[in-house]
């Protein structure tokens, strides 16, 4: 399933360059050239070739790295991303990975305790996480700590910017702790809702009913239902981490972290289509690679689910 | 099915038999009803939404100023500064009218999205689903690739490319939610498919269309609704997400998304005006997410 979805995801990226108004070549002409210069451009960069042949030839550039230059920096596209990616990934990992941690944690609490306290605290949280709009609360997350208290600086990378940047420099790494915060609202609200309905779900099945009755502990049996629970919440993890990746534009806009949402804005900005084009390819790329990570995973953890 | 295994818990078997009556009596919409009568919670926030709606339909009569009349002199003012209730942004201009104003465009991005792709997505999933075969692979497969994209990836994608812009952002919204709408439809549809009174319709000699229109269309259209109505909030936070990087209406069109935008700069001088219009989109979205959570109870579909 993952070879025919890659390739009609890049039948998307290409068609992308047609959804833009306008001829593709226009961008790159000042606005009197002739029709002549303009034909013979269109000709030097392939565009009087039939559709499909174009696309096959972009597709060749692309399998081989060749992801076209990106028009503003006139830099090829490829390193640009790979350099943002670096940026992106990071984030987007801790920030997947705290919010599992939590949301895992008060799911549970939450599902072993339907109704009660604990279970509508962490149903509001999820509420309030699917809810809020990340780059809002980003927003706010700059009002109170960076103008109001002035713990945290407002944006970007540090002083000394994305080329110095290191995790184990406090003065430098105390930059992306609001934008971790920003980006696991989201995935929080979301793995929460999952991990308590999956788990609660799992306790009201037989098999519980029988722990119990062979005089299993509370907690035992709650394990029990967690393992049974875990692939769904895993599958959603998966989801989420390519959405942290691929959906970082926002708080990365907001905050002037260096990753490849920002410059997907750079390239909208700028109407960069090979900037575009080739950022979209590849975090379309990853998060397909994520999905069959995940459903590998899935079958490692549980047996029965067998993958086509 | 929970409320019925309460009822047998508690009452005798008369009251039962009487109540199991009188819900055959209602129909499926009269029990949908009959729930959400009691749960005052999604009541309350369909109140809620209706407030929001309205407010947004007479924004030309409830908003005090011109949302558009700048004024040099009062920018960036605090709440409460002379009639500017929720005060100025960075033109001058009245927020609390900029509010209102904005809703009409915000509610238009999270409502006219998701009705569209309701119908395209409903349409696709019920021919895919009934007809199966190569069709239904062919629908399904497509929007699998669409699956394959972060849905705010897919959406910057389209509308990166499309360029800003009103029915741009529309039409971006739209693809964007069709595939999703369109594999619940599927699913329900090819459930469906394979019930017996399905096959016994057709035994006794009724017409592909009336089978469609009686039987499969009645019986996705629950699943399919609730779904939809969960996605309007996503659809209000995705449009306000492209209308901030600037690919949605154009400036000085209010729009919550845009508001938030430009006064973003304004962060260091009025804190909490620049906030406003994010609270906007975080009330209505929170309205909109607990009122499709309290229709699925009601309407007892499985998420």
């Amino acid at each position: 399933m993952t070879i025919p979805i890659s390739i009609g995801v890049t039948v998307i990226c290409f068609a992308l360059i047609y959804l833009a108004p306008g001829n593709p070549v226009q961008s790159l002409l000042p606005p009197d050239a002739t029709a002549k210069d303009i034909a013979e451009l269109q000709h030097a960069y392939g565009l009087d070739k039939p559709i499909p042949v174009q696309y096959l030839i972009w597709l060749g550039h692309a399998v081989t790295g060749n992801l076209g230059i990106s028009i503003q920096t006139n830099r090829p596209v490829l390193g640009e991303v790979t350099r943002a990616l670096a940026n992106t990934v990071p984030i987007a990992v801790i920030s997947a990975v705290l919010s599992f941690a939590i949301a895992l944690g008060l799911g549970i609490l939450a599902a072993t305790r339907i109704g009660g306290f604990l279970d509508r605290f962490s149903t509001g949280i999820a509420v309030l996480g699917i809810s809020v709009p990340s780059f809002w609360l980003g927003v706010i997350l700059v009002i109170i700590f960076a103008v109001e208290l002035g713990w945290l600086p407002a944006t970007g990378m540090g002083s000394k910017g994305s080329d110095t940047f290191t995790w184990f420099r406090w003065s430098e790494a105390k930059s992306a702790i609001m934008p971790i915060i920003a980006l696991a609202m989201t995935p929080l609200g979301i793995l929460m809702r999952t991990t308590r309905s999956s788990i609660a779900e799992v306790l009201g099945l037989d098999f519980i009913q029988t722990l119990r009755a062979n005089g299993l502990g509370r907690t035992a049996v709650v394990v029990h239902a967690i393992r049974n629970a875990l692939p769904q919440i895993l599958a959603m993890f998966g989801l989420q981490v390519g959405y942290l990746i691929g959906g970082s534009i926002l708080v990365e806009t907001v905050f002037t972290w260096p990753g490849t949402g920002f410059l997907l804005n750079k390239a909208i900005l700028s109407r960069d289509i090979p900037l575009l084009q080739g950022t979209i390819l590849v975090l379309a790329m990853a998060f397909v690679a994520i999905n069959l990570i995940v459903d590998l995973l899935q079958t490692a953890v549980d047996p029965r689910i067998k993958r086509g | 099915m929970s409320g019925l295994s309460a009822i047998t818990d508690t009452a005798t078997a008369d009251t039962v038999v009487a109540a199991v009556a009188s819900a055959r009596l209602r129909g499926y919409w009269g029990n949908v009803w009959q729930r959400l009568r009691y749960d005052y919670v999604t009541l309350g926030f369909l109140a809620l939404i209706i407030l929001i709606v309205l407010s947004a339909v007479f924004a030309p009569l409830l908003a005090p100023f011109d949302p558009n009349r700048a004024s040099m002199a009062h920018r960036l003012k605090p709440l409460f500064f002379r009639t500017n209730y929720l005060g100025t942004d960075e033109q001058g201009r009245d927020m609390l009218s900029r509010l209102l104003y904005g809703g009409r465009t915000s509610l238009l991005m999270g409502i006219l999205p998701v009705f569209a792709a309701t119908i395209i997505g409903g349409l696709f999933g019920v021919v895919a689903g009934y007809a199966g075969g190569r069709l239904g692979m062919l629908i399904m497969r497509t929007m699998d690739v669409f699956f394959a994209f972060p849905s705010v990836l897919l959406a910057v994608a389209i509308s990166g490319s499309l360029g800003g812009g009103m029915v741009n952002q529309l039409v971006t919204l739209t693809v964007v939610l069709t595939p999703p709408l369109c594999r619940v439809a599927e699913t329900a549809t090819s459930q469906i498919r394979g019930m017996d009174f399905v096959d016994a319709a057709r035994a006794s000699g009724a017409s592909t269309m009336s089978i469609v229109f009686n039987h499969i269309l009645v019986n996705t259209v629950s699943p399919t609704l609730v779904y939809a109505s969960t996605l309007v909030s996503a659809s209000i936070l995705l449009a306000s997400g492209l209308s901030f990087l600037g690919l949605g209406v154009s400036p000085p069109t209010p729009d919550w998304g845009l508001m938030l935008s430009t006064l973003r700069q304004a962060i260091y001088v009025q804190p909490v005006v620049c906030a406003m219009p994010g609270v906007a989109i975080l009330v209505t979205s929170i309205a909109f997410n607990l009122f499709s959570d309290g229709l699925r109870q009601a309407m007892d579909v499985k998420a």
